[in-house]
């Protein structure tokens, strides 16, 4: 399956890109996303206990399913207001 | 010519924000109270002298999250209509990145829900701050965001009502 893989902020300095898109087996849940992008750029690894991920734009877990065409997002800490 | 503009109650936009406007847009005839917060950028953080922010969003996400965390807090306080705008892109000294506008009948409650919906915002919503600061850059990075944390609701909640 294709899924689209978005970062924000820091992870997305640390990857060089705002998306990616990553080829997945079939039974990939969103962590499986995490380690293809991990793979490509080991820097991000560092941040896997602090970030939080999205599928869909909904919050999500890293046990979420995931399906071909679905867009997964991660996201570091946050800081607005 | 009337203004048919309907103001969105959750919001992220690269515009200035206008608290004026934000707090009439939730106020009803049945209101007494509403009250804004508006947050600033500052010049100064942990010792830095702060030049300008720009800020980062998630933004479907953000919109999202902005009307759980006015569900959340309309849930707490029935009477409460909540507005969220956070803005995004390069903000000066001084400009408002974020506010929040709560209306109700009676004053407490709208004191308690737009303090409540702050601390909501900087735990859970998308939104990252890149700090430009005399001699370097920063990203901000604060919590971890997880909606379902029950314990960081509650301090939300706790914090709103002291």
């Amino acid at each position: 399956m294709l899924v689209t893989v978005r970062l924000f902020a820091r992870l997305r300095e640390l990857a060089g890109a705002s998306e990616l898109t990553c080829e997945l087996p079939d039974g990939a849940v969103a962590r499986t996303a995490w380690e293809s992008i991990v793979r490509g750029c080991p820097a991000l690894g560092e941040y896997e206990p602090a970030i939080s991920c999205a599928v869909n734009e909904e919050y999500a877990r890293f046990t979420t399913p995931l399906k071909n065409g679905d867009e997964v997002a991660f996201l570091p800490p946050v800081s607005g207001g | 010519m009337v203004d048919t503009v309907i103001e969105k109650r959750y919001e992220v936009t690269d515009r200035p924000l206008d608290a004026a406007r934000l707090a009439a847009s939730v106020a009803t005839a049945a209101c007494g109270a509403v009250t804004t917060f508006v947050g600033l950028v500052r010049d100064h953080n942990a010792g830095r002298r702060v030049l300008w922010l720009e800020y980062e969003a998630y933004a479907p996400l953000a919109r999202a999250t902005f009307e759980r965390i006015g569900a959340e807090a309309e849930a707490y306080w029935p009477s409460v209509r909540l507005a969220i705008h956070h803005r995004t892109g390069t903000l000066k000294i001084g400009e408002a990145s974020v506010v929040i506008a709560a209306a109700s009948p009676h004053r407490a409650d709208a004191f308690c829900a737009c303090r409540y919906a702050i601390e909501r915002v900087k735990q859970i919503a998308p939104v990252w701050k890149h700090e430009h600061f005399e001699g370097g850059d920063v990203w901000i990075e604060g919590a971890t965001a997880n909606p379902d944390d029950e314990p960081a609701r509650q301090l939300a909640f706790e914090r709103a009502c002291s």
